[in-house]
């Protein structure tokens, strides 16, 4: 594949996109994140746009959170469950089939929530008026990224023996596991690969700039509130 | 009984004239800002109608308030926990921003600096979102004003319920009457029991319900949640906001703005007392026709000494007693039995209650066309049905509507015999069970309305939070602080019109410049 020879006639810039940019990227993620949470707290916030024009949302949205959550979750476990472990439960080729097939619903599920959200964003003038600059590039990072995701599964399909997955997972395990040599695993992987990690590690440095903040505030607490109604005393702070 | 007091507010709807200038000052005060134009926290309602936002009384649409349940608990209308966090990606209990008014402003700028022209220049309305040029406003905070509109769409008013309505629509029998509207301020508000962030809060000390814009993450349940539809997602801040019963005057004693700019003097603001460990049974009493005497049986008496020492005891400092002992609220509510809560049925037990209008007698006295039961004449051929009364006020009980409006119209008899023939007719006051100093009373406090009488309003005791009864460290803390304001806006570093974590799309068109 030309494309992969490509990166790789460069060690030092494969070593800095796979094996440096992660940490900068989740630090500022979460120094970001921490920062905005205590100097900017007003602007924290969901970012809903469904008081100006709610049609759409109500496929467009919920199949977009339901798939990319999903999405989010299985990437996480794929991604970060030892070999040996799986291997008490399923075979590396059998995986890559799950992998593949519910990666595929799942994506679909997804494109076609975001497609809406993204027609709806672009073409709404409401929405397109009041969109933040962050608002509507996000949206489209999320949607490259998302179709990156889906054309990576044809390059799956050209070697079923998982030996791609098996490459990425310990990337990433090497990476949140500070192992030196993360990066050498997947010098020679297909470009759409490596475009799908890069873009996904810059959504995680954006993320404290953008609405995807409101995703730390998921209110699981609100299922555990006694009651419903919240009183406050008087005192300091209020 | 575990005692709480809380500041509420009476309207005397008999006397409101529908002038507006209770919301015009309540909006330059405090939604004259981008993202909030559409916003009314005070607006007032031409009735019969289906108001602002549209068709807002009806909770099979919106799904506001509480549900009681079979086993005789309550549950949010929009439904449980789980329910409310299902419906966090897409809301479908949410108005859409048409359904209050897309917001505008007028080409003003354009009156001055039109070329030459043929015809006058115009100034079309442009949307305050889009800038774009608007072709036709669709509705607004009083859409229906002094019964615009056709009767077949007005009619659709939730409140005449099932009246035969038709005879309503003739121009003969037709009636009016205005709703100034603005939160609750609930004993048991759905808003905050919807919010799933914990961003909504009823203050302990005087039972304002506010938001915590530093909490809230914009999820806007609380805007499904509260029946009255008073929760203004803020599409500019993403935020959403209330009336504040404006806090930071109350605090120091002074009525709200609303109140305040009050032209017909027909706003009351006192002290109420009542026994937060009964609310939830107040609130979910199985007949809605009873649920307005369950509210009331709540209210605690200011001059019991029982009441007067348990509240000591709760930490009720002594001017709120004295400032409850005096309450025109209390008065009107409880003493007098002449203003009603708004909707009781919703369950949240509100505490912005109302006078019910007369309707105008003179002219249908003079005709005949008013029968009169002994001297008082008869509420039910008043021109406003009293069962339209009885489903906005009291659940559909007609019976406390009807001995409120005799008792005004005794009033009104008395003191005309009394004033302009000098004879002090007992009679009358004997038919609504009443004595001659608590109609004075009455009249002062609802005909004269002086002002020290419409407003007894204790300062609050910031003091009263800490260990010690006056603890000068709390009480001088704030001193010279900040003052109310959005964000990081005059705390440290000041306001930064740069911001990594998100700038305003809009600036503020309320100046009545239009979105470039």
């Amino acid at each position: 594949m030309p494309e992969t020879e490509i990166v790789t006639t460069s060690p030092f810039l494969h070593h800095l996109v796979f094996g440096l940019y992660p940490y900068i990227a989740v630090v500022v993620m979460v120094v970001g994140s921490i920062l905005r949470y205590d100097r900017d707290q007003y602007s924290w916030k969901a970012g809903s746009s469904q008081l100006l024009r709610s049609k759409g949302m109500r496929i467009g949205s919920n199949l977009f959170h339901v798939g990319v959550i999903l999405l989010f979750f299985t990437h996480l476990v794929g991604l970060l469950t030892p070999e040996s472990l799986y291997h008490m439960v399923i075979t590396t080729e059998a995986k890559q089939v799950m992998a593949m097939i519910g990666g595929g619903i799942l994506g679909s599920i997804t494109f076609i929530g975001m497609t809406i959200l993204l027609v709806r964003r672009m073409t709404d003038p409401r929405i397109r008026a009041t969109s933040k600059f962050s608002d509507i590039l996000l949206l489209w990072l999320l949607y490259i990224q998302l179709i990156l995701g889906l054309i990576s599964i044809y390059y799956s399909s050209l070697h079923m023996d998982g030996s791609s997955m098996v490459a990425l997972a310990n990337w990433a395990q090497h990476i949140v596991t500070f192992r030196s040599g993360a990066a050498d695993f997947i010098v020679h992987e297909p470009w759409v690969f490596k475009a799908h990690l890069f873009l996904g590690l810059t959504i995680f440095l954006i993320f404290p700039f953008t609405r995807l903040v409101h995703m730390l505030s998921v209110p699981v607490k609100y299922i555990f509130r006694s009651g419903y109604q919240i009183v406050r005393k008087r005192g300091r702070g209020y | 009984m575990k005692i709480r007091a809380q500041i509420g507010m009476v309207l005397n709807l008999d006397k409101c004239i529908g002038c507006h200038t209770c919301s015009v000052t309540c909006k330059n005060v405090w939604t004259s800002r981008a993202g909030v134009e559409y916003a009314w926290f005070n607006n007032v309602e031409t009735k019969p109608g289906v108001g602002y936002p549209r068709d807002w009384e009806n909770q099979s649409k919106w799904n506001g308030g509480w549900s009681r349940l079979g086993n005789g608990k309550l549950k949010p209308k929009m439904g449980g926990k789980f329910r409310v966090l299902a419906k966090l990606f897409a809301n479908p209990d949410l108005p859409e921003i048409d359904d209050y008014y897309e917001p505008f402003t007028f080409e003003y700028d354009r009156l001055q600096k039109a070329p030459e022209v043929h015809t006058p220049p115009t100034a079309r309305p442009r949307s305050a979102i889009t800038g774009e040029v608007m072709d036709k406003i669709e509705w607004g905070p009083n859409w229906e004003e002094i019964l615009g509109g056709e009767f077949s769409k007005r009619s659709q008013d939730y409140n005449f319920g099932a009246m035969e309505k038709d005879i309503y629509g003739q121009f003969e029998n037709t009636f009016m009457m205005y709703l100034p509207r603005l939160c609750e301020h609930c004993l048991n508000p759905a808003c905050a029991a919807a919010c799933p962030s914990g961003a909504i809060y009823k203050r302990e000390e005087d039972g304002v319900v506010l938001i915590d814009q530093e909490k809230c993450r914009g999820w806007r349940m609380c805007v499904s949640g509260c029946p009255y539809k008073k929760i203004y997602f803020n599409w500019e801040s993403g935020k959403s906001e209330k009336c504040t019963l404006c806090y930071p005057r109350l605090e120091a004693g002074d009525p709200t703005v609303c109140s305040e700019t009050c032209v017909g003097r027909i706003r009351y603001l006192g002290v109420l007392l009542y026994d937060a460990d009964r609310i939830s049974e107040a609130a979910s009493e199985e007949d809605v026709e009873d649920l307005y005497q369950a509210q009331c049986d709540i209210f605690l008496d200011p001059h019991d000494p029982e009441v007067i020492a348990q509240a000591k005891k709760d930490g009720i400092p002594h001017s709120w007693l004295e400032a409850a002992k005096n309450s025109p609220v209390y008065k009107m509510a409880m003493d007098w039995k002449v203003a009603f809560p708004l909707h009781p049925e919703y369950r949240t037990l509100p505490m912005v209650w109302y006078i019910p209008p007369l309707s105008p007698i003179q002219s249908a006295m003079e005709d005949g066309r008013l029968e009169k039961s002994g001297v008082i004449p008869n509420v039910h051929d008043l021109r406003i049905p009293v069962k339209y009364l009885a489903n906005m006020l009291t659940g559909g009980k007609e019976e406390p509507v009807v001995h409120a409006l005799e008792r005004m119209l005794a009033m009104r008899e008395f003191m005309r015999e009394k004033t302009v023939e000098g004879i002090s007719d007992l009679d009358i006051l004997d038919r609504v069970g009443l004595d001659e100093n608590t109609l004075d009373d009455m009249y002062r406090i609802m005909a004269l309305a002086n002002y020290e009488d419409r407003y007894v309003i204790p300062t609050n005791h910031r003091e009263y939070a800490g260990d010690t009864p006056f603890d000068n460290e709390i009480a001088f803390e704030q001193r010279s602080s900040c003052g109310f304001s959005f964000g990081n806006g005059c705390g440290d570093g000041g306001q930064t019109r740069t911001n990594l974590f998100g700038t305003s799309t809009h600036k503020n068109t309320m100046s009545g410049r239009t979105r470039s």
